[in-house]
């Protein structure tokens, strides 16, 4: 394609230059023709708009383009630039697909609006729209925040929303069951809790009289074994002595054993019934809250009770076993010094304060020997035992702080929990205490909110009553208004009726009346018309008068007597009045006078049937008489109904008018005279007129009679 | 009646036309004996101008009806 150009630039320009003056001319023009057209088609490739001009302002240009270009691209509206900033703006905002901030949005078409130009814009806005699904004012973060929101309010709307007033009766009967159950479950609440507390307080009761006898026993028990061990008795008493030493002993152990069985018991009980205040505290019934809480109080007190009770016997006992061990140790050393004296002796028994008279000197000497190497060793081992005093007052301290300790520590943690325990106590109280306050408030105020209550309640009741009057009122008006237009109607149709027939019959009467009187009427008309029809004859009459050649006697006298007898007739009487004056003073020709005359007007009239207005020389006078004398037309000739252009010859129009004549039709023949022109015209103006006169008395005549003819059989009763 | 008013026309025409014919002539033939010598041409002149002079007035008398009269302004 290239190529096939250049080639034929080159031939152009070849010939251009290798030809003569002509050539070179034409040649030059063709080339800038094919140069002309190669650039519209270029430029049309490059831009669409101007395409589309060419298209339209040059006819067949689209041919050749779509041949060149192959058919136009179907664009709406938009050019190429438009498109690629179209497509630059897509992949911008294509980036920004997530949901963006409102303001990064605005940023965004405020840019875009700058760059690009304002026919974009709203395009840009539009696209940004469609993208992101969000109006293109800003904040859309908010608008996602608020829907989150709203739902969650929605939601608790919705969970409030189904809490819709319940009736009266339910609702009472729901109150009514609630308290019953309440009032169930608060008594076997306080049921269960009365017995267990009962219970408790029993076994406590037991445990602590236990203890109690216990820690007596246990001290009585010391005490004899005190007075035992230091008291110097007789023997028999000391053997009683021991003997309800013994008996204490196991008194003591009986008590000790009661005491931790009932202690056991009280514990279990205690158990018992904190399990029964948790149950309890669990049913989240108000009612039942001081009842736990007073038994709560209760146990607490009881355990109290029983540990410092506890704690008393505890301390009774370690008591108990120092002495114990103290008086173990010296029974322990009672029957060493037994065995040995009895190593010593023998023979001598037991309780050797008896033995003042039996013993030898051997023996004693035995004894002194003994006694006094037991001396020394009580001495050495005081020594010792001196010796080791400190270390082992020290230990003992140690072993005395140690336990001191452990005891601090278990009652720290006892007074602990029971200084605990008392603060929840306290705590349940003011709380309890608070519920109560808050309780009275909250009646305080839903009866205030009753109060409102009753009060719109009366306002609206008193609104509607007012209402409802009004509304009554307003019917029982209208009912009454309705009844009243009802009566009225009535009354007033009776009174139409009546006037009604009245009228009839008044009309009826005015009715015949009438008849009469038209019929008087009508005979006087009848006359007068009889007369007129009279009269009209007579003027009818005289217009046969005419003799040949002269004309009728004027008519006067009978045009007259035709007003006379019509005076009151305005028909008629404008009839009689439009009597042409000629005919009334002088009379009308006949006919036939007039058919006479009008053959002498004939010959006149073709001799001067040249002659008008501009041919009026004595030549033209001399022309006509020739032609005249040389033209012959047929005597008579039948008219046509319609008159074309050449029937308006005046020889042609003559014969017409003899034919209309011989048939006696005066008024077409008039009518055809009527149509010459110039001298002709001049001469047959007299016939003309008087034809006229004629016709136009004739008319009358024959309107008149014709109108007294009517009158005449208008009032005449037909039979 | 308008259709004698021609015949009358013409009578007074010819009439015309032969007083002014023999006015003419005569004062033709008079002139040409007293003026002239006899010449002919007197006579066909007078005579001429009288048939001329009656012809323009029958001419005129013809016409009459169709000449528009001046306007006096």
């Amino acid at each position: 394609m290239l190529r096939a150009c250049v080639r034929a630039i080159l031939v152009f320009l070849v010939v251009f230059f290798y030809s003569g003056g002509a050539a070179k001319v034409v040649t030059a023009g063709l080339m800038t023709v094919t140069g002309g057209i190669a650039g519209t088609i270029l430029y049309a490739k490059w831009d669409h708009k101007f395409r589309e001009t060419v298209e339209k302002n040059v006819p067949y240009s689209d041919r050749l383009l779509g041949l060149a270009l192959g058919p136009a691209p179907q664009e709406t509206g938009l050019s190429v630039k438009k498109q690629v900033r179209m497509c630059s703006e897509k992949l911008w905002l294509r980036c920004f697909e997530i949901p963006v901030s409102g303001f990064i949005q605005a940023f965004l078409q405020f840019v875009v609006f700058i760059v690009f130009h304002s026919e974009a814009s709203t395009e840009v806005t539009h696209i940004i729209s469609a993208i992101s699904d969000v109006p293109s004012v800003p904040a859309p973060c908010d608008t996602e925040m608020t829907p989150v929101k709203g739902s969650t309010f929605q939601e608790c709307k919705e969970s409030a929303e189904p809490l819709k007033e319940r009736p009266v009766e339910e609702v009472t009967a729901r109150l009514a069951q609630q308290d019953l159950d309440e009032q169930e479950i608060v008594a076997s609440v306080s049921g269960n809790l009365d017995d267990s507390l009962a219970s408790s307080a029993k076994a406590t009761l037991q445990a602590i009289g236990a203890q109690e006898a216990a820690l007596q026993a246990i001290a009585l028990h010391t005490q004899k074994l005190k007075e035992a061990m230091e008291a110097e008795v007789h023997s028999s008493k000391k053997s009683t002595q021991w003997k309800d030493l013994e008996a204490c002993l196991a008194n003591r152990a009986a008590a000790v054993n009661d005491a931790g069985t009932a202690l056991l018991k009280a514990n279990e009980a205690l158990d018992n019934l904190k399990s029964v205040i948790d149950k309890s505290k669990g049913r989240n019934v108000p009612a039942v809250r001081p009842l736990v809480l007073a038994a709560e109080e209760n146990l607490h007190k009881m355990v109290v009770d029983l540990d410092k009770v506890v704690n008393k016997v505890r301390s009774a006992e370690s008591e108990a076993k120092v002495v114990s061990q103290y008086s173990e140790l010296v029974n322990e050393a009672k029957l060493q010094f037994q065995r040995e004296v009895s190593s010593l002796t023998p023979e001598i028994q037991a309780n050797w304060k008896g033995l003042t008279g039996k013993l030898s000197t051997d023996d004693l000497n035995a004894l002194i020997a003994h006694a006094h190497r037991r001396i020394d060793q009580l001495n050495r081992e005081l020594a010792e035992q001196r010796v080791r005093e400190q270390i082992h007052i020290d230990a003992a301290l140690e072993q005395q702080k140690l336990e001191y300790l452990k005891s601090q520590e278990a009652a720290v943690n006892t007074s602990l929990q029971h200084i605990k325990e008392d603060a929840r106590l306290e705590q349940e109280r003011k709380l309890s205490e608070l519920r109560e306050v808050m309780e009275a408030e909250m009646r305080t105020q839903l009866r205030r909110q009753a109060a409102a209550h009753t009060d719109h309640v009366q306002d609206v009741l008193k609104v509607q009553e007012q209402e409802l009057k009004a509304e009554a009122e307003q019917v029982l008006s209208s009912k009454l208004l309705e009844q009243e237009t009802r009566q009225r109607q009535l009354s007033q149709e009776q009174l139409d009726n009546f006037t009604l027939d009245m009228n009839t019959a008044y009309a009826r009467l005015k009715g015949v009346e009438e008849a009469i009187d038209s019929h008087v009427v009508a005979e006087e008309e009848a006359r007068k018309a009889h007369q007129l029809w009279l009269s009209v004859e007579a003027l009818n009459y005289t217009l046969k008068t005419a003799e040949a050649g002269s004309p009728t006697k004027p008519l006067e006298v009978a045009a007259q007597a035709v007003r006379d007898s019509c005076h009151d007739n305005e028909f008629a009487l404008a009839l009689a009045s439009a009597l042409p004056e000629e005919s009334l003073q002088r009379g009308v020709y006949s006919e036939a006078s007039l058919r006479a005359r009008f053959y002498g007007l004939r010959s006149l009239v073709r001799r001067v049937a040249l002659i008008d207005e501009s041919h009026n020389s004595l030549y033209q006078y001399f022309l006509s008489y020739l032609q005249s004398a040389l033209l012959f037309e047929a005597k008579q000739e039948a008219p046509p109904t319609q008159l074309s252009g050449e029937d308006l010859d005046p020889f042609k129009l003559l014969s017409y008018a003899s034919y209309c004549l011989e048939h006696g039709d005066l008024e077409l023949a008039a009518k055809l005279v009527n149509q010459l022109t110039g001298e002709a015209r001049r001469v047959a103006e007299d016939w003309l007129n008087e034809a006229r006169l004629t016709l136009e008395t004739r008319q009358v005549v024959s309107l008149l009679s014709a109108y007294a003819n009517a009158v005449g059989l208008g009032t005449t009763q037909a039979p | 009646m308008s259709e004698k008013e021609l015949g009358q026309k013409w009578d007074r025409c010819l009439a015309d036309g032969v007083i002014k014919l023999g006015t003419g002539l005569g004062l033709g033939i008079v002139f040409s004996v007293v003026f002239f010598k006899r010449r002919t041409w007197p006579i066909t002149l007078g005579s001429g101008m009288g048939l001329g002079m009656a012809y323009a007035n029958c001419q005129t008398d013809l016409r009459l009806h169709y000449l528009v009269p001046k306007k006096d302004q």
